[in-house]
C-alpha cells in the first residue's frame, strides 16, 4: 500500500511520547465522541503505484477520442512546443504556493510580471492581472468592474459569446443583482447594431466577442464607436491566438480585454485547467480582481517583484474586496507565457494565418458537397457554421465510426466546424471525402 | 547572493526564433477585413530556444516549492505532491471537452467516481467538481444557499454570518453571492462565541460560514450547539474545507451538521498548487440543496455516465465545461492510492506533526491557545522579542535564510503577530527537529542580536522589497525604454 508518510510506527510512538500522549486517538480528544466516524471510510482499497497506473489506463481505455478533431467551440487544439510542458514541469514552479514571500518567490513573481506584459502587448492594453479561472469567469468579473466603475446595473452582452460564458455570466449576474440584456446577431452572424444602439443608453457597457462563437469577425470599430458614444464601456472577449492577424482590443479602444488563453500552450484536458486573462487601463486598473505583480526595488536598490495593489483583495478588504478570488491559474499562465515567447511575433502571426487558411480551405471543401453551405457571408477566423440538409447527428455518427470528431452540432441543427494548424490538407481532404460519401449515402437511401 | 535577473523581453534579439511550424499546405487567404486586420508586429520577445529554456530554468531556481524544502504555510496544506499523479493526469490531456458522451466515458466515469469518494469522505450526499478553486467553491456553495431560500420564498434571508477568525475569502464570497455579511467576534479560545451567535441569528439569517478545525487550528468543540442554533433560526451551515486535512476518516462535516461545503483539492488531496493555481474547489451538499447544483450534473443511466443539463432549479454554471479536470484526476489518483486507511493515516500524522512542533515551541515562542491542536498551531513572538523590535515578519525572513518557507504570518487576524505553522504529514521527524532548532536559534538571536534578525533575509536574490512604492506607483508590465 502507498503511503506518503515518512515516519515509521516507532517514530510516531516516540513523537507521541514526547508530547505526553499515549495514542493517536488522544490527538482527537477535542472532538465529541458521538460525532466521530466509528468505521473506516468506505473507499476502494489502497493500491501500489503500479496498480494505480493500470487502474488509470482502464479509465483511459473507456474513452474513444477519435483521431481527427474538427471541433473547437471554446476549447482549441493547437500545437504545443515541447519547451512549454517541459519548463512548466520544473517543480520549483509547480509545487510552490502563491508567492506570499517575495524574497524566495522571485521566479514566480517575475513570471507573473512577464505574463502580464505578454497579455498587455497581445491585447494592446496597459495592465493585466495574474489570471482568473477561465474565460467565463473573466467575463463574470468584467461585469462587476463595469457596474462598479459606471455605477449602473444594466450590462449588455453579445449573443455571439460562447454559450458557457453566457450561462456563467447569468449565474453571477443573478447574485450581483445586475440586469443582463442579450444583443442578438444579425443575418450575417455579427452584432445587430440597431439592437445594440437601442439598448446602450443607461447601460454600464457591452461585452462583445472577437471572433465570436460562430467564428465571425465583428466590426469592432463600429461597435466601439457606438458604445463610447453612449459613454459606456466596451469589453472585448478575444481568442488570443487570433491576435497575430486580427486587430487588438486596445487598437479599437476596448476598455477591458478578456478571454481564455487555453489556445496558447494549454492541452485540451477535457475542459480544464485553462486560464482566464483580464487587461485594462487607466482608472479601471484598481477595479481589476485578484493578484497583480508589480516591479519595485529592494532595500539595496535592486530590481524586485512583489504582489501589489493588494488593497483591492479579499485577504485585506474582506467583504469590501473587488472580488473573492484567491488562487488563480498561475501555472497555466506561465505555460501560455512560455508559448507566446516561444512563438514570438512571427510565430503568433504565422499560426494565426495558418488557422485562417486551414479553416477557409475546410469551408471551401465542405461547401462543394451538395446540401452543405456556409450560414454566414462574413469573414471568419478558424471556425464557421455550416447548414446541412443531411441531419448533423447522422453525419457525426458516421464520422465517429471513422475516428473523426466532426463539427459541434448547434441547438438549431447547424454545425460549428473548426480547423487549426493541426489539421493537415490530407486530413481535411479525408474528412471531406467521408462527408461526401455520407451525404451521397444518405441521398441514395 | 543578491542578483537581479533580466526579463525575457530584455533578452530579445530581432529575427531570432524558437518556433517552427510545418509549411502551409493549403492556399493562404487574405480573409480578415482591412479595418480588423492587425498589420503591426506584436511586441513579443524573439529568442533562440536554448536562451528561452535557460531563462525559465534559471527563473525556476529563484523560486521555492515543496520539492525544495519544508513549507509549513498554515492553512495551505503544503504536503508532498506525488509524482505518479502528474503522470496519470497527462493520460487525458488530448480530450476535447465537447466530445460526445460515448467518446468520453472514461473521463466522465472518473469524475463520477471522484464525486462519490468525496461525498463519503465528507459525509455529504453529492458533490460537483465544477468550481476551480476554494474561493470559487465558496461562491458556488453560497449560491446554493441563496437558491434554496429563494425557492422557498424565504427572500428575507439575506445575511451570512462569518466569525472574525474566518479566511478573508468567506466574507468576500458572501458579498459576491449577493449577501450582507454579519461578522461575529470569536470567544477567547478562538472558537465561536455561542452568545454572540445566538444574538446574531434571526429571520434574516441565510447561513453561517465556519472552518472546523478553526483558523486557529483548534477543533470547534461546540459544533453541535452551533449547528442547532443556526438551523433552528432557519439558516444553513457552510463548511470551509480549507482545514479538512486534520479530520479525514475521523469526523465528517456532514455528520457535524453542515449542509454545504467546499474542498481544496490542492490542499488536502495533494494536487500541486502551481505557484498560485490551478486549484480545484469541489462543492459537496446534502440532498435538500441538490436541485440547485450547477449543470451539467453527472448521472448514471444504464451503465453510462451522462451529462444532465435538464435541471430546472439549477443555479446555472460557475465556469466553462466541468471544472479543473486535470486537477481532479490527480486527486482521484491520490485517493485511490491511499484508500480510507491511508487518508486517516495522513490526517493522524498531520495532527501529530503539528502537536510535535507546538510542544517544542513552549518556552521559545508564545502559544496563545496551548491545548491539543489539530493540523496546525499558532505561535507568536514573546514580549521580550518584541521589546527588542523583532516581530513576526522578522522571524519569517530569518527562516528564509535558513532554507525554510515561513509559516503563514499575521493570520488569523484575531491573534496579534500570528505565525500559523502547518507541517503536514509529509514531513519526517528530523525535518521537524531541524525546523524546531532553527526557530530556537532565531528566538535566541532575537534577544542577543535583534539587528541581525531584522536584516534578514541575507541569502536571497533580493532583500526586503519596497511594497509601499510598488502600490503607490504601480509598474505592472515591462515597457521598453525609448
Amino acid at each position: 500500500m502507498k503511503s506518503y508518510v515518512p515516519n515509521t510506527e516507532k517514530e510516531r510512538r516516540e513523537m507521541l511520547e514526547a508530547i505526553g500522549l499515549k495514542s493517536m486517538d488522544d490527538l482527537f480528544s477535542d472532538i465529541p465522541e458521538d460525532l466521530k466516524l466509528d468505521r473506516e471510510l468506505d473507499l476502494p482499497a489502497p493500491m501500489s503505484e503500479m496498480e494505480l497506473r493500470e487502474l488509470m489506463m482502464g479509465y483511459v481505455l473507456q474513452n474513444d477520442e477519435g483521431g481527427l478533431l474538427f471541433r473547437g467551440a471554446g476549447a482549441y487544439r493547437h500545437y504545443i512546443p515541447s519547451v512549454v510542458p517541459q519548463l512548466a514541469a520544473r517543480s520549483e514552479f509547480y509545487t510552490a504556493y502563491t508567492p506570499y514571500q517575495a524574497e524566495m518567490s522571485q521566479g514566480m513573481l517575475q513570471s507573473i510580471f512577464e505574463w502580464q506584459t505578454v497579455i498587455c502587448n497581445l491585447t494592446g492594453m496597459e495592465a493585466s492581472n495574474a489570471s482568473v479561472y477561465d474565460g467565463a469567469t473573466a467575463a463574470s468579473e468584467a461585469i462587476l468592474m463595469m457596474r462598479d466603475s459606471k455605477r449602473k446595473s444594466k450590462v449588455l452582452y453579445s449573443a455571439g459569446l460562447n454559450p458557457d460564458v453566457i450561462t456563467t455570466i447569468k449565474t453571477y449576474a443573478h447574485c450581483y443583482g445586475i440586469e443582463l440584456v442579450e444583443i442578438p446577431l444579425n443575418k450575417d452572424g455579427i452584432t445587430d447594431m440597431a439592437a445594440l444602439e437601442a439598448n446602450l443608453p443607461e447601460s454600464a457597457g457591452f461585452i462583445a466577442a472577437q471572433p465570436n462563437y460562430f467564428g465571425c469577425i465583428e466590426n469592432m470599430d463600429a461597435i466601439s464607436e457606438a458604445v463610447h458614444a453612449q459613454k459606456a464601456l466596451l469589453v472585448s472577449y478575444v481568442n488570443p491566438i487570433s491576435l497575430g492577424a486580427v486587430k487588438r482590443p486596445g487598437d479599437y479602444g476596448a476598455d477591458i480585454a478578456i478571454g481564455d488563453a487555453q489556445p496558447m500552450g494549454l492541452p485540451l484536458n477535457f475542459g480544464g485547467p485553462y486560464v482566464g486573462f483580464m487587461a485594462t487601463g487607466g482608472k479601471l486598473v484598481r477595479n481589476l480582481p485578484g493578484r497583480i505583480a508589480g516591479e519595485t526595488t529592494d532595500a539595496e536598490g535592486g530590481r524586485a517583484y512583489v504582489l501589489t495593489l493588494q488593497a483591492r483583495e479579499q485577504h485585506i478588504r474582506r467583504d469590501k474586496a473587488s472580488s473573492n478570488i484567491c488562487s488563480n491559474q498561475m501555472l497555466c499562465a506561465i505555460m501560455s507565457t512560455i508559448y507566446a515567447c516561444t512563438m514570438g511575433p512571427e510565430g503568433m502571426r504565422e499560426v494565426a494565418e495558418q488557422n485562417i487558411a486551414k479553416a477557409h480551405y475546410l469551408a471551401d471543401e465542405i461547401c462543394k458537397i451538395p446540401g452543405m453551405k456556409l450560414r454566414y457571408a462574413t469573414a471568419f477566423f478558424n471556425e464557421f457554421v455550416i447548414d446541412t440538409e443531411t441531419p448533423a447527428g447522422q453525419i457525426n455518427e458516421a464520422l465517429k465510426d471513422m475516428g473523426i470528431v466532426g463539427g459541434l452540432i448547434l441547438p438549431d441543427g447547424g454545425m460549428l466546424w473548426c480547423a487549426t494548424e493541426m489539421n493537415s490538407k490530407e486530413d481535411i481532404d479525408f474528412l471531406t471525402d467521408m462527408l461526401k460519401n455520407i451525404v451521397e449515402g444518405g441521398m441514395e437511401q | 547572493m543578491r542578483q537581479s535577473y533580466k526579463l525575457i523581453f530584455e533578452r530579445s534579439h530581432e529575427g531570432r526564433r524558437a518556433y517552427d511550424l510545418p509549411a502551409l499546405d493549403v492556399p493562404a487567404v487574405d480573409a480578415i477585413p482591412a479595418n480588423m486586420k492587425n498589420e503591426a508586429k506584436l511586441d513579443l520577445p524573439e529568442l533562440g530556444e536554448v536562451d528561452l529554456v535557460r531563462h525559465y530554468t534559471n527563473l525556476s531556481r529563484r523560486n521555492f516549492g515543496v520539492d525544495n524544502g519544508f513549507y509549513p504555510l498554515g492553512s495551505c496544506t503544503m504536503k508532498y505532491n506525488p509524482k505518479i499523479n502528474e503522470e496519470v493526469a497527462g493520460m487525458f490531456e488530448d480530450m476535447h471537452p465537447l466530445l460526445d458522451e460515448d467518446m468520453s466515458q472514461g473521463a466522465l466515469r472518473m469524475m463520477y467516481d471522484l464525486e462519490g469518494y468525496l461525498a463519503e469522505i465528507c459525509g455529504m450526499d453529492a458533490f460537483t467538481l465544477q468550481p476551480a478553486a476554494g474561493a470559487h467553491g465558496e461562491l458556488a456553495g453560497l449560491m446554493l444557499i441563496r437558491a434554496y431560500h429563494e425557492k422557498r420564498g424565504d427572500t428575507e434571508r439575506t445575511t451570512i454570518i462569518v466569525p472574525d477568525a474566518a479566511h478573508g475569502t468567506n466574507p468576500a464570497s458572501a458579498v459576491m453571492a449577493g449577501f450582507k455579511v454579519k461578522e461575529i467576534k470569536s470567544a477567547p479560545d478562538g472558537g465561536v462565541d455561542l452568545d454572540a451567535l445566538r444574538e446574531a441569528v434571526g429571520p434574516d439569517t441565510a447561513g453561517l460560514m465556519l472552518t472546523n478545525p478553526s483558523t486557529l487550528g483548534l477543533f470547534e468543540r461546540n459544533i453541535k450547539q452551533i449547528a442547532s442554533i443556526v438551523h433552528e433560526a432557519g439558516g444553513l451551515l457552510y463548511y470551509d474545507g480549507a482545514n479538512l486535512n486534520a479530520i479525514m476518516g475521523i469526523v465528517r462535516p456532514g455528520d457535524m451538521g453542515f449542509d454545504v461545503m467546499h474542498i481544496n483539492l490542492h490542499k488536502t488531496f495533494s494536487t500541486p498548487h502551481g505557484g498560485g493555481g490551478p486549484g480545484s474547489g469541489p462543492v459537496g451538499f446534502k440532498k435538500h440543496l441538490a436541485p440547485f447544483m450547477p449543470v451539467p450534473v453527472l448521472v448514471e443511466r444504464e451503465g453510462m455516465i451522462e451529462l444532465d443539463y435538464d435541471r430546472p432549479d439549477t443555479i446555472g454554471k460557475v465556469k466553462m465545461f466541468y471544472g479543473n479536470f486535470a486537477v481532479c484526476v490527480r486527486a482521484f489518483a491520490y485517493i485511490r492510492s491511499l484508500g480510507g486507511k491511508g487518508l486517516r493515516e495522513a490526517s493522524e500524522n498531520a495532527v501529530l506533526n503539528a502537536n510535535y512542533i507546538k510542544n517544542a515551541m513552549r518556552g521559545v515562542f508564545d502559544i496563545p491557545h496551548d491545548r491539543i491542536c489539530m493540523h496546525e498551531c499558532i505561535v507568536t513572538p514573546t514580549e521580550e522579542m518584541m521589546e527588542k523590535g523583532v516581530h513576526t515578519t522578522d522571524v519569517a525572513k530569518a527562516l528564509i535564510d535558513r532554507g525554510y518557507h515561513p509559516p503563514t504570518i499575521y493570520f488569523p487576524l484575531i491573534v496579534h503577530e500570528a505565525m500559523m505553522i502547518e507541517p503536514t504529514e509529509s514531513e519526517s521527524r528530523e525535518t521537524l527537529d531541524e525546523f524546531i532548532e532553527a526557530m530556537k536559534e532565531i528566538a535566541s538571536e532575537a534577544l542577543t542580536a535583534p539587528e541581525s534578525v531584522k536584516a534578514c533575509p541575507k541569502n536571497t536574490p533580493i532583500g526586503r522589497p519596497d511594497e509601499t512604492t510598488a502600490a503607490r506607483k504601480p509598474i505592472v508590465r515591462y515597457v521598453k525604454p525609448e
